[in-house]
């Protein structure tokens, strides 16, 4: 099997495949966790060291595991990384753990984790699936974290508000107060406005790359056309 | 597929399970003590905001008690209450009722009411109020909560512990009656509650035994400590 280059992996995972805007995969977590930054990026980074655990072992252990027993084989790994990914989030951050709640143990159903098992670590090496783990997690992250500032700021008028959750007590000074005396706009804080949100930024993903498409061709027109031709 | 082949792959799964397993138990061992550690200084931080440590000199954790009312005290399960005293006299108890009837369900309280039967102070625990509206009732969201410090039965008169659109004595939020509403009649009842049982709340000796003790970082696991672990 020809393996991917590691640039065509990073790109996958970061935008052309991206888990939160192409491949729609997460939605329930992404949803529901992404009112503010500091809560999009703590499941973000959970569901990313997730993923790099779960593919690089499942990388491993891809020439042991008879494919009739692959499944339960994934569903047992994954199952027990988040378990050890819930504990250590209860006893290192426990705030953070607190606000997230049901949502770190349900990383598990996540669909992403299993899809990156099946079609990509399962195939592949080890240090191919560990990239890809990591690309795709942190892809989806960036959605998390995009969505969490957009409805932040227009939900509350704040940024990066109870950064100490997770950088500890000093880090409070991080909170950003855009807008003073903002009333709030409870539509952005409130489910409607996830799906909002995620709506604008799949339009955005998608005219970003239109454009780019026709940038590429117009560049690669001039070359097709002779020379001397009447426009 | 060949009886042979069956066990191999039986044995696998077997294998994995067991070190799934195995690193979940290794985890849970290295943070169990943490976590409830975590748990426990949470609930402290809390009952310090109502009961400032200055005031007593014995182990809240230990010198519990549990009550089942669940008339005046919101819940068929039964509701702790911490006591806190001062040279073996009583000083003040946090009840932890709840108000069923909140807008997004059951609303848990920390309600803690001095000796004489006035409020030492009331905080919310969980709650699942809308966003924006409900939520008003935290803390930190606004200084509705505040407002009930040093109030008793008497301040205002019983049948002014309504909101004042009930025609009572607190306030209710814009867009929000039904919350506001569920808290004061759960603060009421515990009041209530606690005029008409306070020698029996404060009479019976902790259930761990040595409520004199007087730190209270020391670990135990007596039903104290596990009922703190409940958050």
């Amino acid at each position: 099997m020809n393996e991917p280059s590691y640039r065509s992996i990073a790109a996958n995972g970061l935008w052309n495949n991206n888990t939160g805007l192409v491949q729609l995969l997460g939605l329930c977590p992404l949803l529901a966790v992404t009112s503010t930054v500091i809560n999009g990026l703590g499941l973000g980074l959970a569901t990313t060291a997730t993923l790099v655990a779960s593919n690089t072992t499942v990388s491993l252990i891809r020439r042991v595991v008879r494919p009739e027993v692959r499944i339960p084989v994934f569903v047992l790994v994954i199952a027990s990384i988040v378990t050890v990914i819930e504990l250590s989030m209860n006893a290192y951050f426990h705030q953070l753990y607190k606000i997230l709640g049901i949502f770190i143990p349900l990383i598990v159903t996540n669909c992403s984790i299993i899809g990156r098992a099946e079609a990509f670590a399962s195939k592949h090496t080890p240090d191919r699936a560990f990239l890809d783990g990591l690309m795709m997690g942190l892809g989806f992250t960036l959605v998390l974290v995009t969505l969490g500032g957009m409805r932040e700021l227009v939900g509350h008028g704040t940024l990066l508000s109870h950064a100490q959750l997770m950088f500890g007590p000093g880090a409070k000074a991080l909170t950003v107060t855009v807008i003073h005396n903002y009333g709030g706009f409870l539509l952005a804080i409130l489910p409607p406005g996830a799906f909002l949100g995620l709506g604008l930024l799949i339009a955005l993903k998608n005219v970003i790359d239109a454009r780019r498409e026709r940038r590429a061709a117009r560049a690669a027109a001039p070359a097709a056309q002779p020379a001397g031709t009447p426009a | 597929m060949s009886y042979r082949q069956v066990l191999v792959t039986g044995l696998l799964l077997l294998l994995f399970a067991v070190a799934g397993t195995a690193m979940v138990a290794f985890t849970y061992q290295h943070t169990h003590g943490r976590i409830v550690d975590n748990e426990r200084a949470a609930l402290l931080h809390n009952l310090h905001l109502l009961v400032p440590p200055a005031r007593y000199d014995n182990n809240l954790f230990k010198d519990t008690i549990e009550v089942r009312d669940p008339r005046m005290l919101g819940t068929d399960d039964p509701v702790t209450v911490y006591r806190a005293r001062k040279d073996g006299k009583p000083v003040a108890a946090v009840l932890t009722p709840v108000a069923p009837d909140g807008y997004g369900g059951a609303i848990r309280l920390l309600v803690g009411i001095d000796y004489d039967g006035t409020i030492a102070g009331v905080r919310v625990l969980s709650e699942h109020e809308t966003p924006g509206l409900g939520d008003k009732i935290e803390a930190d969201r606004s200084d509705w909560i505040f407002g009930f410090a040093g109030k008793s039965i008497g301040n205002p008169p019983l049948d002014k512990w309504k909101v004042k659109k009930d025609g009572g004595a607190f306030d209710q939020f814009t867009g929000a009656t039904i919350t506001p509403r569920a808290v004061v009649k759960a603060i009421r009842k515990s009041l209530i509650y606690f005029s008409r049982h306070r020698e029996a709340l404060f009479a019976k000796a902790g259930s761990a035994g040595g409520e004199k003790g007087a730190g209270d970082t020391g670990h135990d696991n007596g039903p104290a400590a596990a009922k703190a672990g409940k958050r």
